[in-house]
């Protein structure tokens, strides 16, 4: 009699790798509708929302003297790309190649209105309050042509940030402090040597400090050089509970200057004074007829109003787009807690261990299958969910802010980034508590809670603020953040504005370090404790 | 209908998780509100600070954990099975509904008390110390005040309405991880979402129409003017939808199986 073959099961032995972990936990988390269709859901409110938010905020203005509503219009780019406010009052001559100019000023003073624009026709100045903005600024400027944007540099009395230097909108650089008098003069001086242009401020008039270089790149031959001043308008701005508001109105600075000398290719003749972009809305300017230039003698007195500043508040940026990004957080959030609790609760993390006894592993899978399927789902809908949004606002009316398209990466990628970190973080409480009400309220209240308290104003004095967008994981939605913060403009530069204080990276850095730590302490704790 | 409502003390009681919450929430209810009421410095004068509404700033926070002991409340009976056997026990849902709402809510209402006391007291004594009291012009912090006891009773209220909230939401949905994501979602989008919309009428429909938001206009002492609700209106809408979730809540309750 034969002795029967033993059974020999002819399926292939399974292997121990982390590849087939991988494929298991694939596996659990496709086979379960409801976390399929929670992933769906919350890509669905990322795109609704930006829809929501383009179809909702409609931008007019009217033009004066007509009665039609327009789309808000765009400000001009500087030669950086960025919108600015290039607006003032110019006392010009043609400069020919290279030469310099060297003013003395002896005051700076102004009005301002705290009653928002001034009527047409009306005087405009009729009513208006003295004293000077802190940016009021007048001095000297060589520019490469009259129109709004193009490429300069400037040599500036501030009212209260002293002589400044400034060129193409974004470079701003400290000279001498102190508010300017008869008492106390400053001489400004600028040369130029082909595309250099060289700031000097003194406080004699002997003894010359440079204060920057600018490299104007492409600056014609012939330049417009002379005299300006400007000023922003008037803000003041409250905050009550969960509101907000900027009042302000309209401002003039004067400027007195004396002792102009000039070199190089300068023409004789008689100084053009004009107003540059003041008819635009969003300069902020009173009307020409409120600006101007005396001369008598050698001493010039000039009246402007406007700025020469970037002007990122003009309109809406891909930031906006963005709010349903805490919709879909909480989504992912929620699915992260229950890809490991809803083991625990079935009672299937037993079988998960004894096929797979290294539990680290176990986690790092599904931290690996769970953040793909986030950054896939969230990268996804902010793809759609930023354009779609920023068509809405343009039909709307609203200008969009020119970013780069390294910027445009960054906010896109960074939110699905931001979400796939933030499920992995919900993963590590969930599998550290085990129970998922505890762990979603956790996990939402570390993230979502800090962004609430920081940007609704009116709930946290402002260092408060700062502190918890710095600290919490909520720092990790600087990746959001489109326009950076310039310190030549008076503004708000609040997380409620959409400013972060910490760099875009740096912040996202902080939501992988919280969860790095989780991870590492569910990872210690899962090894320590029963199944 | 007594031995429902005994039987769902005996369950909120005999739990360790319910009470342990409660305390925290107290604890760092009165911890927030003091960390608040700190970080407020204004030697100058003429701040626009609201005393009452700084200190009772913690509720943000009490509100997350008033609102995980509600879902529990009822999703535990879900996970485990036991609500087959509360529903044997007491074949009329609507009583079930009621006596769970009435404990939770009197546990919550109680909590409320507590922490709102403690975050008065501590955000008195801290803003004293920073120089934000009647002697500087600023209003007191005195339960004697008509407003700012206004501002505590209805922060209370607050608590209790969020917890039968999260109880409405939790009878719909069943399940704990999904009803907190709801109830954290109601009440902390509404204000992200008006927050970028550029439109100013329907942000201002968005604050009136949002739990927490409108809720929390309770606490408000200061420049009433400028809200878009009286604050027991506020409160009212969130009364709603409380009732609302409730009402859902319920009739699921009654449609579907155990």
């Amino acid at each position: 009699m034969t002795a029967l073959a033993p059974f020999r099961s002819p399926v292939a032995t399974g292997s121990d790798g982390f590849g087939s972990l991988l494929r298991a936990e694939w596996t659990k988390f496709r086979t379960v509708r409801g976390w399929v269709i929670g992933m769906l859901v919350g890509s669905l409110l990322i795109v609704g929302l930006a829809a929501l938010t383009g179809a909702n905020s409609v931008c007019s203005f009217q033009p004066n003297g007509s009665t039609a509503a327009q789309a808000c219009p765009a400000p001009p780019t500087g030669p950086g790309g960025e919108w600015v406010t290039d607006a003032f009052y110019f006392v010009r001559q043609p400069l020919a190649g290279q030469g310099s100019i060297t003013v003395r000023v002896t005051s700076l003073t102004g009005l301002y209105s705290t009653q928002g624009g001034v009527g047409f026709g009306q005087n405009p100045l009729a009513g208006m309050t003295p004293g000077v903005q802190p940016w009021a600024k007048a001095g000297i400027i060589i520019k490469a042509a009259t129109t709004a944007g193009s490429a300069y540099a400037a040599m500036m009395v501030t009212g209260s940030h002293g002589v400044r230097m400034q060129w193409d909108f974004t470079n701003d650089v400290a000279g001498m402090a102190g508010k300017v008098s008869a008492a106390s003069p400053r001489w400004l001086r600028l040369t130029r040597a082909g595309d250099v242009i060289r700031g000097y401020d003194s406080a004699d008039g002997t003894h010359w400090t440079l204060v920057g270089t600018a490299t104007l790149a492409g600056l014609p031959a012939v330049s417009q050089a002379g005299l300006f001043a400007a000023t922003p308008g008037y803000t003041m701005s409250s905050t009550g509970f969960g509101t907000a508001s900027v009042k302000g109105g309209l401002a003039l600075a004067t400027g007195v200057f004396d002792g102009v000398s000039r070199q190089g290719g300068w023409p004789s003749g008689q100084w053009t004074g004009g107003a540059i972009d003041a008819n635009s809305p969003a300069a902020g300017s009173l009307p020409t007829s409120a600006q101007g230039f005396t001369q008598a003698g050698g001493r010039f007195t000039v009246s402007g109003s406007g700025d020469i500043a970037p002007a990122p508040n003009a309109g809406e940026t891909a930031q906006n787009t963005l709010a349903g990004t805490f919709a879909g957080l909480i989504a992912a959030v929620v699915i992260g807690v229950m890809f490991i609790t809803a083991e625990y609760r079935r009672g299937l993390i037993r079988t998960t261990f004894a096929a797979s006894p290294r539990r680290g592993r176990v986690l790092a899978a599904k931290a690996i299958v769970l953040a793909v399927v986030t950054f896939a789902a969230g990268f996804v809908a902010t793809v759609i969910a930023v354009p779609l949004g920023e068509h809405l606002l343009r039909e709307n009316g609203n200008p969009i802010y020119p970013l780069s398209l390294l910027t445009d990466a960054r906010i896109t990628a960074g939110t699905a980034a931001l979400l796939a970190v933030a499920a992995v973080l919900a993963l590590a409480v969930g599998a550290l508590l085990r129970r998922s009400a505890g762990a979603v309220t956790a996990v939402i209240a570390a993230i979502v809670l800090p962004y609430l308290l920081a940007t609704l104003p009116g709930v946290l004095p402002a260092a408060a603020e700062e502190w918890l967008v710095r600290l919490t994981p909520a720092a990790a939605f600087s990746v959001q953040q489109s326009v950076p913060a310039y310190q030549q403009i008076a503004g708000q530069y609040t997380p409620g504005n959409g400013y972060f204080p910490l760099a875009p990276w740096v912040g996202f850095a902080v939501l992988c370090a919280w969860a790095a730590a989780a991870f590492a302490l569910a990872v210690f704790v899962l090894r320590r404790r029963d199944a | 209908m007594k031995t429902a409502l005994h039987s769902e003390w005996t369950k909120l009681r005999t739990v360790a998780g319910p009470g342990w919450l409660l305390m925290a929430a107290i604890a760092l209810t009165a911890v927030v509100g003091a960390l608040a009421a700190n970080a407020i410095s204004c030697p100058g004068g003429g701040c626009q600070v609201d005393p009452a509404k700084v200190s009772l700033t913690g509720i943000y926070l009490g509100q997350a954990i008033v609102a995980i002991v509600a879902v529990t409340a009822v999703s535990g009976e879900y996970s485990t099975g036991m609500i087959r056997l509360t529903l044997t026990a007491t074949p009329r849902r609507w009583q079930v509904l009621a006596a769970k709402a009435a404990v939770v809510g009197t546990a919550t209402l109680v909590t409320g008390v507590v922490a709102v006391l403690a975050s008065v007291l501590a955000g008195r004594l801290l803003l004293d110390g920073h120089g934000i009291d009647a002697a500087h012009g600023y209003a007191g912090l005195s339960l004697a005040s008509g407003a700012v006891l206004r501002a505590a009773a209805g922060s209370v209220l607050y608590l209790a309405l969020i917890a039968l909230l999260s109880l409405g939401v939790a009878w719909a949905v069943r399940d704990s991880a999904v009803a907190i994501g709801v109830v954290l979602g109601l009440l902390y989008l509404f204000p992200i979402i008006a927050g970028v919309i550029g439109d100013a009428d329907w942000k201002r429909h968005l604050d009136q129409i949002s739990p927490m938001v409108a809720g929390m206009y309770i606490q408000a002492t200061t420049d009433l003017r400028s809200l878009p609700l009286t604050p027991w209106q506020g409160l009212g809408v969130l009364a709603a939808w409380a009732a609302g979730a409730l009402l859902a809540g319920g009739l699921l309750l009654h449609l579907r199986d155990a």
